[in-house]
């Protein structure tokens, strides 16, 4: 036992002082610094969110006008896709995890580690600069040709949304190498745990799709100052190619945002079920199919926005792939929860919150791949509502319960496992009252992104309200769970859950470089039986 | 930790190397319409990009030791020359087809 541990040290108290977080290079810390900037921009993305929503409440104005709805819309999604759900789990969980899943003291670059998470600050300070030129009005999307002529501070969010690109990447780049080169020994690629696995096809995607959304940013404010040409048809410019530049990006960071996710809840369900998990490498490859036939899906988002008929059938039929690989994902954790000793912790009940919710926000994923239901249901509310199905319901409930499943690891302290329920039960509910009356709403052909609508919307709208703020209530207690827990909460042991991965087997909260001595991994990580 | 080996390029292969950059260069602008007049229609564009793809090909190659270097690492550049064909081919696939569907002729 080294000296330090004797004396108590871990990560938490291995330096003091705040300018020691600000200039650290363990991954830990960097792990818990997008932790907090994630929950701050949560917060602030949430607040818009229970602004539309109390807006959506009746017809007619409520509580803002047109153009401020708008804005609220636009920082909603770019808070929410760009500072919360992209970097929530890979930077935050992953970060902390990924080396001591792999038996590593830190990750390959954690200079670069560190970099990433000031890219990830300052672009989210160049796109509140926007706020000074009167917002943005968008979308996340910034479709052209609007994007191009309205006149505010969307220059200013496209320029941030591209500096926070350089985030991703170099935290992708810094997993790929860490995985190849740090692992410990006898840590072959199939003696890695899942997470590690969906947090390596993430980082594929991360490094390979992300500069193309730098690119098209960037050609964006090239039009939008210098009038290139390029998305203008005014100037022999193609407003659809801006489209397909842009979802190349995008529909592979709707799986930068879910792989990392399903990683997670990998974890969680093999934990808690104190089982194998069935078809280890079946859920590995599957990681790696949906990461590769996501880069040839995009088309679906155009099929009604001027893309030709050819190339939507394409893109449709490509579509439809993408469920194979993920329901053997979901068929193989339904596998491994059979005949398991499931122990209902508030982790799993997140882990099957998101199976539930998950495989609603995948069908109708496949409903809305079909080009003759997709000419009903484009820009309704059907597709908000599948969308959160697939970005809340999947990606916030893993990270919820990936929180609660590591908090005694990156602690050092227990949560209250009451409360963490009831937070469950509130976000669960409130989700599902929040999101299922949209899927009705926009079956009737309810338009998404408008400040106001008929009569005749307006009690499912009510219901969503409700919905809505039942969620934010959940978010908030599972607030005070977390703090309360990390600065009041029950010693926990090294391994509370008796999981079988490599972090469990260090001291919680863990030691500056990880493990005492270098693990040497000798078999599988889930052998319970 | 394992280290790999590292290839020592010879000075005479950077010359060379070198003075196929600079021969390229020269052979861009020459055959640049408004230079030298030379005009292949259509083709200019994908000419100049040619020329420019294969010095980017040889700075990536020996500049940047990928000729010599771990095979993984010449595989995760080729997939990402791959995928930038996708993004090319299937934007160019609908365009084809959308000027196909939306033509009189």
């Amino acid at each position: 036992m080294s000296a330090s541990h004797a004396e108590g040290k871990n990560y938490l108290n291995w330096e003091k002082g705040l300018w020691s977080w600000l200039t650290t290079f363990d991954h830990k810390r960097i792990g818990i610094l997008y932790m907090i900037t994630v929950m701050v921009f949560f917060a602030v993305g949430g607040t818009f969110a229970m602004l539309i929503r109390t807006e959506l409440f009746s017809a007619g104005p409520n509580i803002m006008d047109a153009n401020q709805y708008n804005q609220s819309m636009t920082f909603h999604g770019a808070i929410m896709v760009f500072m919360v759900i992209i970097p929530g789990i890979p930077a935050f969980l992953g970060n902390f995890f990924l080396p001591m899943h792999l038996g590593a003291k830190d990750v390959a670059f954690p200079r670069i580690n560190l970099i990433s998470w000031y890219c990830l600050i300052v672009g989210a300070a160049i796109t509140l600069v926007s706020l000074i030129y009167n917002g943005a009005d968008t979308g996340w999307t910034f479709y052209t040709p609007y994007s191009i002529e309205t006149d505010n501070g969307t220059s200013w969010v496209v320029f941030g949304a591209f500096v926070m690109g350089f985030s991703s990447i170099l935290t992708g780049l810094n997993f790929i190498v860490t995985t190849h080169k740090l692992r410990a020994p006898g840590m072959t690629f199939f003696n890695m745990p899942l997470f590690v696995w969906a947090l390596y096809s993430t980082a594929v995607l991360q490094v390979l799709a992300t500069p193309v959304l730098g690119i098209t940013l960037l050609l964006l404010l090239a039009e939008r100052t210098m009038g290139v040409g390029i998305f203008d048809p005014a100037l022999g410019g193609d407003p659809v190619l801006f489209q397909h530049f842009f979802w190349f990006y995008s529909h592979p960071a709707v799986y930068i945002m879910i792989l990392p996710a399903m990683g997670v809840v990998s974890e969680l369900i093999t934990a808690f079920s104190r089982k194998v998990i069935f078809g280890y490498k079946a859920i590995a490859f599957s990681s790696v199919g949906i990461a590769v036939v996501s880069f040839f899906v995009w088309g679906h988002h155009m099929f009604t926005s001027g893309q030709s008929e050819a190339a939507g059938i394409l893109f449709s039929f490509i579509t439809m792939l993408v469920g194979v690989p993920t329901a053997i994902k979901t068929f193989n954790w339904v596998a491994t929860l059979y005949k398991g000793s499931i122990r209902f912790d508030s982790p799993l009940l997140f882990a099957l919150g998101f199976l539930f919710l998950f495989t609603i926000g995948g069908v109708t994923g496949i409903m809305l791949a079909t080009i003759g239901l997709n000419i009903h249901f484009h820009d309704t509310y059907f597709v908000v509502a599948h969308f959160h199905y697939v970005m809340v319901g999947g990606t916030l409930m893993a990270i919820m319960g990936g929180i609660y499943y590591w908090l005694p690891k990156m602690f050092g302290r227990m949560y209250n496992e009451f409360w963490a329920r009831i937070t469950f039960v509130l976000i669960f509910i409130g989700f599902n009252v929040t999101f299922f009356p949209q899927f009705i709403l926009g079956a009737m052909g309810m338009p998404r992104r408008y400040f106001d609508y008929l009569p005749a919307f307006e009690s499912l709208n009510k219901i969503s309200t409700f919905g809505a703020w039942t969620i934010g209530v959940g978010f908030v207690i599972a607030l005070f769970v977390i703090v309360i827990a990390i600065f009041k909460g029950e010693k926990a042991s090294d391994n509370p859950w008796g999981a079988k991965t490599l972090e469990w087997t260090t001291a919680s909260p863990p030691p500056h470089e990880n493990f005492l001595e270098t693990p040497v991994v000798t078999g599988g990580p889930y052998e319970f039986r | 930790m394992e280290h790999d080996s590292h290839h020592i390029i010879p000075f005479k292969t950077y010359l060379n190397i070198l003075l196929g950059l600079l021969f390229l260069t020269v052979l861009t602008v020459l055959v640049a319409k408004p230079v030298s007049g030379f005009d292949a229609g259509v083709l200019n564009a994908f000419i100049a990009m040619l020329i420019a793809s294969v010095k980017a090909g040889l700075v990536a190659a020996y500049f940047m030791h990928l000729k010599y270097d771990n095979k993984l690492h010449l595989a995760l550049f080729l997939i990402s020359i791959f995928f930038l064909v996708v993004l090319f081919a299937f934007s160019w696939f609908d365009i084809i087809t959308r000027i196909q569907q939306l033509s009189t002729l």
